[in-house]
């Protein structure tokens, strides 16, 4: 169900604002990709343009051509809900519904697209849970409110939601920046285990995160205020980190820069 | 620029002034403003109460700045401050709701709530506001279906769809229908409605024109309360592949629920209180008229102001208690919504 990605430049704007320039990449399913480069240089707004979640922003607009395996997610005709559907993310702050219990915002993808019957949602629940490393923390009270779990399993939480619709890509906005290490660990865990099924597309500020977690590591850049980001390379993360081509990369990945 | 230094004169932690000693200060005041107005030559206790309030307001810090120094004394004085402006807030509150108890208890029972004034002259000791209930229930019962609607789905195309001019319009003339006076509501129905379409004086009409005065309200509380849902929710919910009309009735409008409650309630119970708009729509009436489409009904307020321009004693309890019915009515409806948004809030 893993699909692959196949981005042709893309530049994305904010009005009359250019965020990111000629963006062109492809992510492998069944693999984790990272996204790195200094704050700004647009490598979450990159992200958000490959679920189209970028134009919910007023006045934002994409242009250049996002390939899942054959089909343009900016072709005529193609639903933006459909879209998010199949690509899945996961936010930098854990962003549970706080109106609903942990049971219901593991529900929530479902319910809301239509989705009814007790056993159908029991189990889609009991997988997703799983599927996100919480299910025996929070088993015994699926009826409490998601917003009483500690930040770690918020996130947890939030990906086993976006889990539960089986998207074929997975979408992470920095999803680690704002836990602590043992809850980074669990998450980078997590990430392991999913890339078996979903193709997995992480931007993150921290490189040994990277290092850790991913197969392809990409590095976005910007020339300087105002100008557009783009991607300067993307390569194995083994290469990347080891022996980049550019010398840009060299000098983010070795501190000199960034 | 003096060198920083944590040893501070003005604060001397060691000491501190106890609550007895505040409460001789306090004593000390009241003293002090009885004495004060009798040597002024007066008795009145209220005066008292104010003289001895700001000898108090003098004293404490006075004493808290001998004992422990000028940052406490500073805290102390606008300590008091704070309790002073609170205790005088609530003053007119509590004497208000007191009065209309104490008056309104005389006429205020089963025979009041059960009959209307059919047949009543103001002198007369019966009668009385079972027609005003039903005619405010169902006036403000109509208007609050016409403008809770309206307003719920006018804020929300403001908070969530609304791009451009069309957003600052609807802002802009919701700003000014708040500042329009009740009775510039009445007359427009009035003039529209009664005269114009030739409707007549009806309980609707009075229900037009408290909806006019409902909708600003209900529009401005609910755009605030909606505005203050986060972004990153209704992005959660979109990057789940839900419509936006969803995102909205089932993860926007629940998490607002209890803040649009509390909202639409504070404008009924404003709407409710109305009497002006109701004079010009549909006058007031002495007998049941259980139709609201048809012919003059009476409301409470404008039955509490027939009844307060008598001069009779019968008809001035009446009005008391007419008041006490009106003040039990609008209590009944916050109660009521601070259980329905205490249910909607998910129990943590």
């Amino acid at each position: 169900m893993a699909k692959r990605i196949v981005a042709t430049d893309v530049s994305a704007y904010y009005g009359s604002l250019k965020a990111i320039e000629g963006v062109s990449l492809s992510i492998e399913p069944k693999s984790v990709t990272a996204l790195i480069g200094p704050s700004g240089c647009g490598k979450s707004t990159f992200l958000r343009t490959l679920n189209r979640m970028h134009e919910v922003i007023p006045g934002a607009r994409v242009e250049g051509k996002v390939l899942l395996d054959d089909e343009d997610l900016y072709g005529e005709g193609v639903d933006a809900v459909a879209v998010r559907r199949t690509i899945g993310m996961v936010f930098q702050r854990p962003n549970p519904f706080p109106t609903m219990s942990i049971y219901d915002n593991v529900a929530a993808g479902l319910r809301l697209n239509g989705i009814k019957g007790r056993q159908r949602l029991d189990e889609a629940v009991e997988r997703s849970l799983r599927g996100a490393n919480l299910w025996t923390e929070v088993k015994d009270r699926l009826g409490k409110p998601g917003a009483g779990l500690s930040g770690g399993q918020q996130q947890r939480l939030c990906i086993a939601r976006a889990i539960a619709v089986e998207p074929q890509v997975l979408l992470m906005d920095e999803p680690c920046s704002a836990l602590d290490p043992i809850s980074t660990l669990a998450i980078e865990d997590l990430m392991t285990d999913l890339k078996d099924r979903y193709t997995i597309v992480i931007v993150t500020h921290n490189m040994q995160q990277a290092a850790r977690v991913s197969d392809s590591t990409g590095f976005f850049t910007i020339d300087g205020p105002g100008q557009p980001g783009r991607l300067v390379e993307i390569d194995t993360t083994e290469k990347i980190f080891s022996n980049p081509s550019e010398k840009r990369t060299e000098d983010y990945i070795t501190g000199r820069f960034g | 620029m003096s060198t920083a230094t944590l040893s501070d004169s003005s604060v001397r932690p060691t000491r501190s002034v106890s609550t007895g000693a505040l409460s001789g200060v306090g004593v000390l005041a009241v003293l002090v403003g009885t004495a004060v107005v009798q040597l002024a030559g007066g008795s009145n206790p209220a005066l008292m109460v104010v003289v001895a309030g700001l000898a108090y307001l003098v004293l404490a810090p006075a004493v808290v700045l001998a004992v422990q120094g000028r940052r406490a004394a500073v805290d102390r004085l606008f300590t008091s401050l704070a309790w002073g402006s609170f205790l005088l807030a609530l003053v007119p509150l509590v004497s208000v709701v007191a009065l209309v108890v104490k008056n309104g208890a005389k006429r205020f029972d089963l025979d009041f709530l059960t009959h209307s004034m059919r047949g009543i002259g103001p002198r007369d000791a019966h009668g009385g506001a079972y027609h005003a209930i039903i005619g405010t229930l169902q006036q403000v019962g109509i208007a609050s279906l016409i403008a809770i609607p309206i307003g719920l789905l006018a804020a929300v195309y403001v908070v969530e769809h609304g791009r451009g001019p069309l957003v600052s319009a609807v802002q802009f003339v919701t700003d000014v229908m708040t500042g329009v006076p009740s009775i510039v509501a009445g007359l427009f129905v009035f003039t529209f409605w009664v005269l114009a379409l030739g409707q007549g004086f009806s309980g609707f009409a009075a229900a037009l024109a408290l909806a006019i005065l409902m909708l600003p309200t209900v529009v401005r509380t609910t755009e605030v309360v909606l505005a203050l849902v986060p972004d990153s929710l209704r992005e959660a919910a979109l990057a789940l592949g839900v419509p936006r009309w969803k995102t909205v009735v089932r993860v926007v409008l629940p998490t607002a629920a209890s803040g649009i409650t509390t909202g639409v309630v504070l404008a009924i119970a404003r709407v409710t209180g109305e009497t002006a708009p109701l004079l010009l729509t549909a006058l007031n009436f002495d007998s049941i008229n259980t139709n609201p489409f048809q012919g003059q009904q009476a409301g409470l307020p404008s039955y509490v102001f027939a009844q307060a321009g008598q001069p009779q004693a019968a008809a001035l309890d009446r009005a008391w208690a007419g008041a006490l019915t009106l003040l039990l009515l609008v209590l009944l409806l916050n109660l009521v919504a601070r259980l329905i948004s205490r249910r909607t809030r998910l129990k943590g």
